[in-house]
């Protein structure tokens, strides 16, 4: 009776994560398609609990079970409510790592007990290995991934780098096959069992360690995928369903996100893998040589009265939005040009910030009216009849270099091209250079001027001064 | 050889699931337009979460003298329901923004 009525709530929880998945696709569907794969995930977690069976016992030990749920719902709950908007791409590393951690954990407790009944048969032990290394690679990974992001770890990368991620990878391959098919599940090949955990570990920190940090969201997507399989790995060990229909759903979409997040930087996996940023040391110094002349200053005043009295301005917000909490001063200031009869949109780049969709949500935090929002395809046609361009805080994403440089490291990638605007205002903390670290010849064009400063304190600024005007 | 076929024709069924979830997936997320790309990042992280599942079942059918088993065990649980429950939290907070565009 009870394991009919699990197989039926596993059947259920299957079905909640597809819908779950298909309605996150829709923008009108996807905050209730999340709630749905929660409630089946809820549902699939307490039908474990009270009616999974090993060999017709119930399981124990219940006191452990929720004391570990009550802890890790605490703590999950606080941090995913209590991270800031901008950190939302660290903290979605974090988790991942997270569930990558648990299934290296399980794989350990699983090949102990293999070891222990004397059972081997190769086929468990190639899915508790697969499990292993596919969970630690995705843990390292993504605390890597998170580092970087939070920047607390610099890009590093060092000659004969990916000969040594090849070698490491070919060591754990050949371990994996060695016990799969040789020795098994024994005591002695339990030292070669923690070694390939090691291996994978290191192996995950060499695989991030030299990808750029505005590569990351992909990365983080694709670590994402490697996790989903982990936990289809667990499918198979408990010959679990709900594990193996979430566990590949999840490895097989993130797949598909990962690739449409690189299309939307008009670059190929592979680009983003082996990476073109690593070798950008040499094509920043080359661009550093040249005469990069001269760029102007403007003054808040000044901005201010041409903004007041232009017809239409285009706001291009960045990181540096993100970063200064600006997104609110920002519809302010929007609000008022409105007022005074200016026309204001906003061009969306679509990897702006630090993930896909990063300024979406900021700005819809902020309550700006989703028509404002121009994408990439119609914020470029509208540029040519735009007044003032006003960029608050981006780089990468307006650098014309893109598109003419073939030398440059983010050659071919599809930027707003603001240059087609009367008057550009560039706001930024400093002249340093955007993410992909490279210099941007739009900041030195004679009709760019520099605003300099904390995007949140200069728009508070400017609204004050456009207010006067 | 006879190993594999074996061990294959075993787990035929589950088997099945994974190729036909393979594309479920793939046909599921086509057309996602870019401004959802993140949540959705974040909400399929929440779903593989479903791994706590796994550490729930090593927790509880664990001897209590096996202290590996249960220290590890619970670990596994506390980081798996940190990946869901964080993540489904998470994935609303930011779904909660874009609330207000359809009106």
């Amino acid at each position: 009776m009870g394991s009919s009525i699990l197989s039926i709530i596993y059947l259920v929880g299957s079905v909640t994560f597809i819908l779950g998945l298909k309605m996150l696709s829709k923008p009108d569907t996807a905050r209730k398609g999340n709630l749905v794969a929660a409630a089946g995930m809820t549902l699939a977690i307490l039908g474990t609990i009270f009616l999974y069976k090993v060999d017709d016992v119930p399981l124990h030990n219940y006191g452990w079970i929720f004391t570990g749920l009550f802890i890790g719902g605490i703590i999950g709950v606080l941090s995913a409510k209590k991270v800031k908007m901008t950190a939302m791409p660290e903290m979605v590393s974090m988790f991942n790592g997270m569930g990558g951690a648990c299934a290296a954990l399980i794989s350990i407790v699983e090949f102990n007990h293999l070891v222990a009944s004397g059972a081997t048969t190769g086929g468990m032990v190639a899915i508790i290995l697969l499990s292993l290394v596919i969970g630690a690679v995705s843990c390292a990974g993504s605390i890597i991934a998170w580092g970087k992001l939070a920047g607390k770890i610099k890009d590093f990368s060092f000659n004969g780098q990916h000969i040594l991620n090849l070698g490491v990878l070919a060591v754990i391959i050949g371990l994996f096959v060695w016990l799969v098919l040789g020795v098994g599940a024994t005591a002695s090949s339990l030292v070669v069992f923690y070694t390939i955990l090691a291996l994978a570990l290191f192996y995950g920190i060499l695989f991030v360690l030299p990808i750029g940090g505005a590569d990351m969201p992909v990365v983080i997507s694709l670590l994402n995928s490697f996790t989903g399989v982990a936990a289809a790995c667990g499918g198979f060990l408990y010959n679990n369903p709900v594990m193996l229909t979430g566990g590949i759903l999840v490895g097989s979409a993130g797949t598909i996100l990962t690739i449409l997040m690189c299309k939307a930087m008009n670059r190929s996996l592979k680009n983003v893998l082996i990476g073109s940023f690593g070798g950008s040391a040499a094509a920043a110094a080359a661009v550093g040589g040249k005469e990069q002349g001269n760029y102007k200053e403007i003054s808040l005043n000044d901005a201010a009265v041409v903004m007041a009295y232009a017809n239409k301005v285009i706001i291009v917000p960045g990181y540096g939005l993100a970063v200064a909490q600006a997104q609110h001063a920002c519809h302010e200031l929007e609000k008022q040009l409105e007022e005074r009869g200016v026309e204001v949109k906003y061009a969306i780049h679509p990897v702006a910030g630090r993930m896909p969709g990063h300024m979406n949500v900021l700005l819809a935090e902020a309550d700006v009216p989703y028509e404002k929002l121009l994408e990439m395809e119609d914020a470029n046609t509208g540029f040519p009849t735009t007044d003032v361009v006003l960029v608050l805080g981006a780089n990468d994403v307006v650098n014309p270099a893109a598109k003419n440089d073939p030398a440059s490291p983010i050659y071919g990638m599809p930027i707003l091209e603001i240059e087609q605007a009367k008057v550009v205002i560039v706001n930024k903390r400093s002249m340093k250079p955007g993410y992909a670290g490279i210099e941007n010849d739009l900041f030195f064009q004679p009709k760019t001027s520099m605003l300099f400063g904390d995007a949140k304190k200069v728009l508070q600024e400017l609204l004050a001064a456009i207010k006067e005007v | 050889m006879e190993y594999i076929l074996s061990f294959l024709h075993q787990h035929i069924d589950l088997i099945y699931i994974v190729i036909l979830s393979i594309f479920l997936g793939v046909e599921v997320i086509s057309r996602v337009p870019s401004v959802l790309h993140t949540p959705l990042m974040s909400g399929a992280n929440a779903i593989h979460g479903v791994v706590i599942i796994g550490a729930i079942i090593v927790m509880g059918k664990a001897e209590p003298d096996n202290y590996l088993a249960l220290i590890i065990g619970f670990l596994a649980v506390i980081l798996g329901t940190i990946n869901v429950v964080g993540g489904f939290v998470v994935t609303d907070r930011m779904l909660e923004m874009f609330k207000g565009k359809k009106k």
